[in-house]
């Protein structure tokens, strides 16, 4: 454990000195600052309240589109689960929003919803297609004899949900989340850059953008990944005690 | 020649199946089959591979609908499928139908209406299995052992009528005799009725012969 610790330390610190030697050589902080002046970047921002009210702002608006999108997609593919001409009536809508490039999505969305909540917006089509699909899937590979086995001993609502479905949906819905919490960052960051709400991780990348301030950029960059990554931990780590 | 079995003119049988036939396409699965079963009684269902034994047992559990003919629980018409929301059946199916993940008490305990202190469960069940199996993964029992826990299901959930599917599968002689002495002790008061290809397995439970040969369109 502790040796594999160690390699992951090592290979860490390679890639950190590749970026190292890259950004000597290239010697233009516009193009690529290296992961020192990104680390002094990094400080001063998190030194000013803009930098956390951002973090939260973001995180509240993606947040609330990514759980709204997975608890939504976890009831309609309950409903079409059990109503079959639900999913029927789904399947053409999932399809367009799985297909639709983000990048014209965000546009259309900008122009309907505006910017405040185009994040929100954004992140929930992302999530939403993801989990409806992989829950639908889940469902279907419930093992039909034991629910015929449940059925014959009328097995209570929540011994059938605990020992049944539970089981069989769980491995695709962890599955699921775990690309989807990835995509709900990623999309709802590229929408905050194109609506540039006020106080937001994508407003805060827009601006190191005009001002030309990479190593603004680059910090920015990694606080998404560290906060997308947080959030990925702390659900998977509750989906996985439900499990 | 249709089959009955009508051993118990003096008293009111549980139930009665009347006329049923079934067909998958174009193959006639039963055919006009007629018998009636009476309460706390032991009935044993022979019949060769492919006989229909299974789709008889299936529309009785009410998971199958007959394309005819007609059950009756007590005397009333159990509907088409057997609604079996109101009736207390437990089983056990010709596969196990355990869930793999889970032990052979938990396999127990959610099929219960009520939970059994595990301590009694524990017990109970040590009569049939292996103590240090009762807490596994039931994906890492033995074949044998896992019919068992089915048998066990079957026979500690409540219920009036108990229908074991060739419930000796996988079972050495040994386990077997011991199987159906256990059986013998549960089936109080319950109606039961098994299948098997075997008739030793008939006479060791004592059980009435229920043929349903004649009444197969394909034997």
């Amino acid at each position: 454990m502790q040796r594999t610790t160690i390699r992951k330390l090592l290979i860490l610190l390679f890639w950190l000195a590749v970026w190292h030697i890259a950004s000597l050589l290239l010697d233009n902080s516009l193009i690529l600052v290296g992961p020192l002046d990104t680390a002094k970047s990094l400080v001063t921002l998190a030194a000013t309240k803009d930098f956390w009210a951002s973090i939260l702002s973001s995180f509240l608006r993606i947040g609330t589109g990514f759980f709204g999108a997975f608890f939504a997609a976890l009831l309609f593919a309950v409903l079409a689960y059990y109503i079959p001409l639900v999913g029927e009536f789904l399947d053409p809508l999932v399809l367009l929003m799985k297909s639709i490039p983000v990048a014209s999505f965000v546009i259309l969305a900008l122009i309907w919803i505006g910017s405040k909540n185009l994040a929100v917006f954004i992140s929930a089509s992302v999530v939403f297609p993801v989990i409806y699909i992989n829950t639908a899937a889940g469902l279907r590979s419930v093992d039909k004899n034991l629910l015929e086995m449940a059925q014959v001993f009328r097995f209570r609502p929540l011994n059938r949900l605990r020992y049944l479905y539970l089981p069989a949906v769980m491995p695709y819905l962890v599955s699921a989340s775990k690309s989807a919490l990835g995509m709900s960052w990623k999309s709802g960051v590229a929408a905050e850059v194109i609506g540039v709400p006020d106080s937001s991780i994508g407003e805060q990348l827009y601006m190191a953008k005009i001002y030309l301030s990479t190593g603004d950029l680059f910090a920015w960059t990694f606080v998404i990944i560290c906060v997308s990554l947080l959030f990925e931990k702390c659900f998977l780590w509750v989906l996985s005690k439900i499990h | 020649m249709n089959s009955y079995s009508q051993f118990h003119s003096h008293s009111k049988p549980l139930l009665e199946v009347r006329g049923i036939s079934k067909s998958y396409g174009e193959r006639t699965i039963l055919h006009d089959v007629h018998f009636s079963l009476f309460p706390q009684k032991l009935y044993a269902l022979m019949g060769p591979s492919g006989s229909g034994k299974t789709t008889l047992l299936r529309i009785l559990l009410g998971l199958e609908k007959a394309d005819s003919g007609e059950i009756r629980w007590n005397g009333i018409p159990a509907g088409n499928p057997v609604d079996t929301s109101h009736l207390h059946i437990s089983a056990v199916f010709q596969e196990d139908r355990l869930c793999e993940s889970f032990s052979p008490l938990e396999n127990i305990q959610m099929a219960l209406p009520k939970k059994l202190p595990p301590a009694a469960l524990f017990q109970e069940m040590s009569r049939l299995l292996p103590a240090e199996s009762l807490s596994r993964p039931v994906s890492t029992l033995s074949g044998g052992m896992k019919r068992r826990t089915a048998i066990l299901r079957a026979l500690l959930c409540p219920s009036d009528f108990v229908i074991l599917d060739e419930p000796f599968t996988g079972l050495d002689e040994g386990t077997k005799e011991m199987v159906i002495h256990y059986i013998l002790e549960k089936c109080e008061n319950r109606l039961i009725l098994f299948t098997t290809h075997q008739m030793e397995d008939v006479s060791l439970m004592g059980a009435e012969l229920l043929s349903v040969r004649e009444s197969l369109q394909n034997t």
